[in-house]
């Protein structure tokens, strides 16, 4: 799926330049469940985003189902993110003016599917998330486990082959947490996904089935554990 | 989704929206208001110089009078030989035309401004005055001793009275100081009436004299028939009586002479020429273009003028800049405060023109909520000023043509000073102020709406593409 070669990523913060990424080597395998540990302002997001094709590498190979992503026009990589990856974010990013169904629906716009279909698909992906009787709500009007499913749902909607999660249970509680781990375990098994998930809460990485760790730009893979599910 | 998203965020952005709309409004309805009243205002200008000098008339010509022009009348005591004084306790009646004040042109002169590049048309026009002196010859005025008893007590008993007359030139109708007329009773000239003694009378001289279509009266002397009558504009210059070119050259002895000649220019941006090449081919005579004539004329018309074309346009052009840059930065505001949003849809997917689109719609929709409010306020305002704006009076300054009239030195005595005074006066008019909203002004608020809405969505626009989405989640992070 993923095969990152010497990956490095500078930024410039004033007069300093910051290695977000210090020459990061990783394959992912399809089917892969990596989470990704480390402190904040450690370049875990920073790495996340490359695997996103929302930012490029300043060196470095990101071949991604076998294309350089660092070789592609801006535009294919709006295509690859429309198409092959879902994102999941920490605060949901969810729009606040759109009902849930319709920000379900905003996943499908850029691939032109009909509008009758997108509505149909939209309120599917809801109901297979137990938000059906939700699906006219605003965000404002569901709870953060409810917000992170329909963001869930946004993200799978279109049928990725990736989901890249960063921080995902940021902003819930305990329960909630859980419940929405497992929801991400059994749709990863269920849709063959492959799952990256970036996170500093060891309870989140403890249930993957790879686990790597970033310091100071570098990322350390640990070995594979045998997970309960897979 | 396009519509959907976008009415949700203006009505989440309702207050926003609505500041930003009223702000466009203003700025267009000032607009509107400045531009209806500036037009009122030109037209008013148009109906004054039109009263002056006739439709379609861009040019005129005439001439300063010269010491012993404005015909060759003089007042003669008809029956005795020209030495001879008369005697105490004659009677005498004179009924005489004579062109006061404006010197006489050439019927060739006429020829020859037609003939002239980017001339379309010309007329000449005889302006005269019929004066009528009829008393008995004071006694003592007549210095002989020979008056008889019953006479030698005799008053001085002169009377006289005169009235304008203009001679038109048949041929060019459509050109000429009747132009601005509307004939209300019997008909216009007609081309067979060139040689015929016939008049059009001015309204308010025949209501004066109790004339009516088919009435005679005469004109120096000679039995006329009224054929028309004519109403002009308010206050206009206009004569009293109107007949033909022809037959007012022969009573007033002016044969193949006129003195004033009309000129219409090919096209409004020829004006300039035609009245420099008439100034060549005419050295002596004072050519008067419209556009002189407007900047004679003084009086609250003049200040409306400046305050529409100054004043107003400016106030208007800086509302709406105001409006314009107002709208751009809260949109643009608008745009950072959704960056996480703008950031979340381009990790969707999400192309840049989509996104570009979203927000130039909400900001053209915005725009062109403004506009129609605008409209409405523009015309809100026409009306006022319409309601509001008090009668304005126009003076045209005593320069134009026959401005010369009171100074007509070295004539017969009652040369200059028996012009008519619409002819040698400083001449006032009011007028109504309009306000008239053109559809093309319609037209042009929608554009300035729509322009309002894309320099606010571009600002915001380029500010949401510009925006890299790693930046954008990181943000939120």
């Amino acid at each position: 799926m993923y095969q990152l070669t010497g990956v490095t990523r500078d930024y410039q913060k004033g007069r300093h330049t910051v290695h977000a990424l210090d020459g990061v080597d990783l394959v992912i395998e399809d089917g892969d469940w990596l989470a990704i540990q480390g402190p904040t302002g450690h370049g875990k997001s920073t790495l996340l985003q490359i695997l996103g094709a929302l930012d490029r590498p300043t060196s470095g190979t990101v071949l991604f189902d076998g294309q350089d992503l660092t070789r592609l026009r801006e535009s294919q990589l709006t295509q690859v993110r429309a198409t092959s990856i879902g994102f999941i974010f920490q605060s949901f990013n969810l729009i606040p003016t759109l009902s849930a169904q319709e920000n379900v629906e905003t996943a499908l716009v850029p691939l032109r599917v009909a509008s009758a279909e997108r509505q149909e698909r939209a309120l599917r992906a809801l109901t297979d998330l137990g938000l059906g009787d939700r699906a006219r709500h605003l965000p404002s009007e569901l709870s953060g486990g409810q917000q992170q499913r329909v963001a869930i749902a946004r993200a799978l909607v279109k049928q990725p082959t990736v989901l890249l999660a960063d921080e995902p249970t940021g902003n819930l509680d305990e329960g909630t947490r859980d419940e929405i781990m497992t929801l991400l375990e059994q749709l990863w098994d269920q849709l063959r996904l492959t799952l990256v998930i970036v996170s500093h809460d060891s309870i989140v990485a403890g249930r993957a089935q790879r686990t790597g760790l970033m310091e100071n730009g570098r990322l350390t893979i640990g070995t594979r554990s045998t997970h309960p599910i897979s | 989704m396009f519509i959907t998203y976008l009415r949700r965020e203006l009505r989440r952005r309702m207050r926003q929206a609505i500041f930003i709309a009223l702000g466009l409004a203003l700025g267009i309805g000032l607009v509107i208001t400045v531009m209806a009243a500036s037009s009122g205002v030109s037209n008013s200008q148009g109906t004054v110089l039109h009263s002056l000098y006739g439709v379609g008339t861009d040019v005129t010509v005439t001439q300063t009078p010269t010491a012993g022009s404005g015909g060759p009348t003089r007042f003669g005591f008809g029956g005795g030989s020209s030495g001879s004084k008369p005697s105490a306790g004659t009677s005498f009646s004179r009924n005489v035309l004579t062109s006061g004040g404006l010197g006489a042109l050439q019927s060739s002169d006429v020829t020859k401004i037609s003939s002239l590049k980017d001339v379309s048309a010309t007329a000449g026009a005889l302006t005269l005055t019929d004066l009528k002196l009829s008393g008995t010859v004071n006694a003592s005025a007549s210095g002989g001793g020979s008056a008889g008893g019953s006479a030698s007590g005799a008053k001085s008993s002169i009377k006289s009275s005169s009235f304008s007359v203009t001679g038109v030139d048949l041929a060019n109708g459509s050109l000429g100081p009747l132009t601005s007329g509307t004939i209300t009773s019997g008909h216009n000239f007609s081309s067979a009436d060139s040689t015929a003694n016939v008049a059009v009378v001015d309204a308010n001289y025949a209501k004066a004299e109790n004339l009516k279509t088919g009435s005679t009266f005469k004109v120096a002397g000679t039995k006329f028939t009224v054929i028309g009558i004519v109403s002009v504009a308010q206050g206009s210059s206009s004569a009293d009586v109107y007949i033909p070119l022809a037959r007012a050259q022969a009573l007033a002895s002016m044969k193949n002479e006129v003195n004033t000649i009309y000129v219409s220019a090919a096209s409004a941006a020829d004006i300039t020429t035609v009245s420099s090449e008439i100034s060549t081919a005419l050295p002596k005579a004072t050519v008067t273009t419209s556009s002189d004539l407007a900047s004679e004329v003084t009086g609250s018309l003049s200040s409306a003028s400046s305050l529409a074309n100054n004043l107003g346009k400016w106030l208007a052009v800086a509302v709406l800049a105001a409006a314009f840059g107002l709208a751009s930065l809260l949109t643009v505001s608008a745009v950072s405060r959704r960056v996480r949003e703008f950031g979340t849809l381009k990790a969707l997917g999400w192309r840049n023109r989509r996104i570009l689109s979203q927000i130039m719609g909400e900001a053209l929709a915005i725009g062109l909520i403004g506009g129609a409010a605008g409209v409405a306020l523009g015309f809100g305002g026409a009306a006022l000023v319409q309601a509001l704006a008090p009668p304005l009076t126009a003076t045209s300054a005593p320069s134009g043509p026959g401005g010369a009239g009171g100074t007509g030195a070295g004539g017969p005595g009652a040369g200059g000073g028996f012009a008519h005074a619409a002819q040698s006066a400083a001449h006032t008019v009011s007028v109504h102020l309009t306000a008239p909203v053109a559809l093309s002004v319609v037209l042009l608020a929608v554009v300035l709406a729509v322009a309002g809405g894309l320099v606010a969505g571009s600002f915001g626009g380029w500010r949401a593409v510009r925006l890299r989405p790693a930046d954008a989640l990181a943000r939120v992070v």
